[in-house]
């Protein structure tokens, strides 16, 4: 069914990943990919792989999950392993007509790969563990200092948060619409692909009209509901640390600096 | 004190061309005279385009009035500063249940007016929580209101305008788009409200058997009041409501065939029982 349709990739389970701060998860997520980008030696990987093996492993998220999103970058993968292949300059190790694939290429090209890895299974272990509305409400108060210069976060969080509500309804809609049409005799499937673009004019069409006049709808409802814009709202779910996050910005401190010794230390 | 006030209230709908200029203009509501106890239980009647919706939207002070005036729990509308204390006093409910909630967990819906009032969070939890429990969703706090019916969705909606602890609940046509299952749903809870909470509940619609309990009946025609009084007494009337284009429930219209064709019945029969009770009245009486 349409509306079973989850937003996201939220694994939903009960774990200390699961439990911490949206907030916390953010920042750490962020140094964790920064830390991906300061080391190109084997024991940077080590700690590197050590590390996230451990979150994974206290996520509870099921590791088949954590690789289903390599396959969004597969291509770029693919690509960026060829060309550092075939393209970084070294000692040749094999030629294969006049390509020459080189030690310094297997090397930069397996570290690159690993990276990308990395950085992918980091993030969405992030996006696992935490619902779309605990995103937007971390995303919320870490940008909040933004508001000086002007900056409508609170408008931009509680977009974000509708358009997760909406989604599931515009889709349920879309199919209504689209149901209705194919009972009028169009015709979705045939053609090619301009003609298939065509025929999705009488499906945008009325989805849009629909759209706006939910949208007039749900304002004249929040007005009546006194929303009034972010100042002077209290929260009835607000972002509290507790003591698990702090542990965790800790274990995340303590990793950055054994990246750090390790950089420094081996070569 | 009253609750709700009017005086000759009009409404007029301007349609702006592109310059900003005023192309056409639609009067919507005319010298309306109206006047709600607190704790009431009213019906407000009328076909579509009768102005029954633009009426309600100027007890919440969505619109304010272009002639006239409205008083909302003692709070004249024409004064931008009332806006928002109207807007706490008079809470409103419209038709279509899926456009007026805002977050995608239920609970989280009921808070969003606390929220924006400024309730401590604490209190939010409580208010939420009571509202829950007053229109029988307490069960469903954690579920995604995709998930819900119709009925359930609207007495979601309707909890969250209670936990803002409003004087007045306006419900703008609320059963429009719901089976007759989810329409008694949300009408017993309506009910349930006024009773418990004596909270004064104005029921905007179209349909004529929801509005039998109401304390008193408004029936509105081209942006007019036309009729008001008890159900009773609106529903013996019904040469009038057909000019209008309403139509009276079944039992009243069976009744008042009946007497049409010289059976001595009552005049504003509202339910099937007193219809049974006439009749077996009016038999025993003949058999005499």
């Amino acid at each position: 069914m349409i509306r079973d349709i989850t937003i996201g990739q939220y694994y939903p389970a009960d774990s200390l990943l699961h439990r911490l701060d949206p907030r916390t998860k953010i920042v750490c997520t962020l140094l964790y990919v920064i830390s991906l980008f300061l080391f190109s030696n084997l024991t940077g990987y080590l700690i590197a792989t050590v590390f996230l093996c451990m979150m994974i492993w206290l996520s509870k998220v099921p590791v088949f999950f954590i690789f289903k999103g390599i396959r969004a970058i597969l291509f770029l993968l693919i690509i960026t392993v060829v060309f550092n292949l075939f393209l970084v300059p070294g000692e040749p190790v094999v030629t294969i007509w006049k390509l020459t694939i080189t030690d310094k290429g297997i090397r930069t090209a397996v570290f690159t790969a690993f990276r990308l890895v990395y950085l992918i299974f980091g993030s969405s272990l992030m996006t696992l563990t935490t619902t779309p509305n605990q995103l937007t409400d971390g995303l919320e108060r870490l940008m909040n200092p933004l508001r000086i210069v002007k900056v409508p976060v609170h408008e931009l969080a509680m977009m974000m948060s509708i358009a997760l509500r909406f989604i599931p309804i515009l889709l349920e809609e879309t199919d209504k619409i689209m149901k209705a049409q194919i009972a009028r005799g169009a015709d979705f499937e045939s053609g090619n692909l301009v003609k298939k673009a065509k025929s999705l004019v009488p499906l945008l069409v009325p989805l849009f009209v629909s759209a706006f006049r939910r949208a007039t709808d749900l304002a004249m409802a929040m007005e009546a509901r006194c929303y009034r814009g972010g100042n002077g709202r209290t929260k009835m779910k607000p972002l509290v640390y507790q003591p698990r996050d702090y542990i965790a910005y800790g274990v995340t401190i303590l990793y950055i600096v054994a990246i750090a010794v390790a950089v420094r230390f081996t070569k | 004190m009253s609750m709700i006030k009017a005086e000759k209230l009009g409404h007029v709908y301007k349609r702006l061309n592109e310059q900003g200029e005023v192309e056409t203009t639609k009067k919507a509501l005319k010298d309306i005279d109206i006047e709600v106890e607190a704790g009431d239980f009213i019906a407000i009647l009328g076909h579509n385009g009768s102005g029954k919706s633009t009426l309600a939207k100027h007890f919440n002070a969505i619109l304010t009035p272009s002639e006239g005036a409205l008083w909302v729990d003692g709070k004249d509308s024409r004064k931008e500063e009332n806006m928002w204390p109207i807007r706490q006093a008079a809470g409103m409910v419209f038709q279509n249940p899926d456009n007026q909630i805002i977050a995608s967990v239920v609970e989280e819906d009921v808070g969003f007016g606390p929220e924006n009032v400024g309730v401590p969070t604490e209190e939010i939890w409580q208010r939420v929580e009571e509202s829950l429990k007053a229109v029988g969703m307490y069960q469903y706090r954690k579920h995604s209101p995709n998930k819900l019916s119709g009925g359930q969705k609207q007495r979601v909606a309707i909890a969250g305008v209670v936990a803002m602890r409003p004087k007045c609940i306006v419900l703008d046509e609320p059963t429009a788009m719901l089976d007759p299952s989810g329409r008694k749903e949300v009408l017993k809870t309506a009910k349930a409200l006024n009773e418990k909470e004596h909270v004064t509940v104005i029921l905007i619609t179209h349909y004529m058997e929801e509005v039998v309990f109401a304390d008193k009946v408004f029936v509105m025609d081209k942006g007019r009041i036309v009729m008001q009084g008890t159900p009773r007494e609106i529903f013996s009337q019904v040469e009038e409501l057909k000019r209008y284009s309403l139509d009276v429930p079944q039992v009243t219209l069976l009744a008042y065939e009946l007497r049409k064709k010289g059976i001595d019945l009552p005049a504003g029969i509202l339910t099937n029982d007193e219809l049974v009770e006439a009749l077996a009245a009016a038999y025993q009486q003949k058999g005499k």
